[in-house]
């Protein structure tokens, strides 16, 4: 693990690979709570907390699963831990760290079931990372799922005030505002290679 | 009395398909919708794979509804839906392994696909066995025509074929079936932009305004984003955001 890696995984999984516009990985909140720009900066950093802890307990547990050759049971086991852990982060911030429950705890139930959390778990072993480039991978899959949510958040607040098509108002055109921002990360596509090459 | 049962029974099955589409209508199970729709062939593949685990876990739910206790209820699903997913998940990588290199990581992430986990907690742990089955069914089949639809006019734009890579899928059944068909090619110079991630967002948003068209004619309410709110969740997070975004105004 040297210096060029974690930052070209780093670059990669915010600009060239971003989990929410280039993998689809988190559209739910993407979509959902993105409307303000506070409360899409509390989500991220509730996502980029969990995928970091997650990251840090699965990884050990799926070294003990594919010690015993019972490696097919990892989903099943991710997705429990993860439930599990989500809850018992949320009962101990709320009892011993107050300040950051109420900026964070509200948060943390929606992020159970996101998918972007299991798919980032998911990705460092289907990638074969160590446990320290897992970790930069899971930090950068959640910085990009930040800011995706961030631009998204400005983007959808000039929305509001736009003069849309009846047909297309809402939902629609939400979407159609998600797909132009992704745009704007196609022109990063090939940036990393060109870096680190 | 038979009668009656095998009307709703039907009503449970076309509810899925048109008036509560999973994809157009409900807007649940974006990510996969928009990941796997690059290929009609990918797209048919993650729509039966989801289908078998949705009928199945829908089954199994509720033929236990009465046996789980309610205060474990999600855990409990969570389990039983991320068997079936693992059994599918063996299944796929056994018998159309080129499928499960297409799919990557979307194939374990069925667990999490809010059309599994909606279904169960808002039909079958309410309803007997066979009818929690149909609306499987019919909700499966829901997803998997909403998938088709934009997988056709994703690759038929963005690649110029279709069906193409059909040996993928049809490999299961022997190596010359359909005469070797491997999809065929139509536009020379297709929009790349299509199967690009940005193509998935706008075919889908295009989709569902004609979708919302559609129903706004037969007097049906606009398909919303319920995003968090459709999940099993929802009690807990809709309405904590949405007193957080109150209390910030």
């Amino acid at each position: 693990m040297n210096a060029t890696q974690i930052f070209s995984i780093i670059l990669t999984a915010i600009l060239t690979e971003n989990f929410v516009l280039c993998k689809f990985l988190g559209i739910c909140p993407f979509l959902g709570v993105s409307k303000k720009v506070d409360t899409a900066l509390g989500m991220s950093v509730a996502v980029i907390f969990v995928m970091l802890i997650s990251t840090a307990v699965t990884y050990p547990i799926n070294a003990l699963l594919n010690q015993y050759n019972i490696g097919y049971l990892q989903t099943i086991v991710c997705i429990l831990v993860i439930a599990a852990l989500v809850q018992l982060v949320e009962i101990v911030l709320k009892k011993y760290i107050k300040s950051l429950y109420n900026a964070l705890g509200i948060y943390l139930p929606l992020i159970t079931t996101n998918c972007a959390v299991l798919g980032v778990v998911l990705l460092n072993f289907t990638n074969g990372y160590t446990f320290g480039l897992s970790m930069v991978n899971s930090f950068g899959a959640g910085v990009g799922f930040m800011v995706a949510m961030l631009i998204f958040a400005g983007v959808r607040s000039r929305l509001e005030t736009a003069d849309i098509p009846e047909g297309l108002k809402g939902l629609p055109s939400t979407l159609i505002a998600a797909s132009l921002t992704s745009v704007s990360f196609l022109g990063f596509s090939g940036v990393v290679e060109g870096i680190f090459g | 009395m038979a009668k009656r049962e095998k009307c709703s029974l039907r009503k449970e099955f076309t509810k899925g398909l048109l008036i509560e589409n999973p994809v157009l209508r409900l807007v649940l199970g974006t990510c996969p919708t928009l990941a796997t729709s690059t290929s009609m062939v990918n797209a048919i593949g993650m729509g039966i794979a989801a289908t078998i685990v949705l009928i199945c876990s829908n089954i199994a739910i509720s033929a236990l509804r009465k046996v789980i206790p309610d205060k474990v209820r999600i855990p409990a699903y969570i389990v039983i839906i991320a068997s079936f997913v693992t059994i599918v998940q063996m299944l796929v990588k056994a018998f159309v392994p080129a499928l499960d290199s297409a799919l990557g990581v979307f194939l374990p992430l069925i667990v999490v696909n809010c059309i599994i986990l909606g279904r169960a907690e808002a039909f079958a742990n309410k309803n007997p066995v066979i009818a929690s089955a149909v609306d499987g069914l019919g909700m499966g089949i829901g997803f998997t025509a909403a998938l088709f639809c934009m997988a056709l006019i994703r690759e038929f734009l963005g690649n110029g074929t279709l069906f193409a890579d059909a040996q993928n899928l049809l490999g299961v059944f022997g190596d010359n079936v359909l005469g070797g068909f491997n999809g065929v090619t139509i536009l020379s110079t297709p929009m790349t932009l299509f199967i690009l991630p940005a193509g998935g967002f706008f075919v889908f948003g295009i989709l569902i305004a004609l979708a919302n068209k559609i129903s706004d004619k037969k007097k049906l309410p606009k398909a919303e984003l319920h995003g968090c709110e459709s999940c099993p969740l929802a009690s807990t997070c809709s309405k904590v955001v949405s007193k957080r975004e109150d209390n910030m105004i």
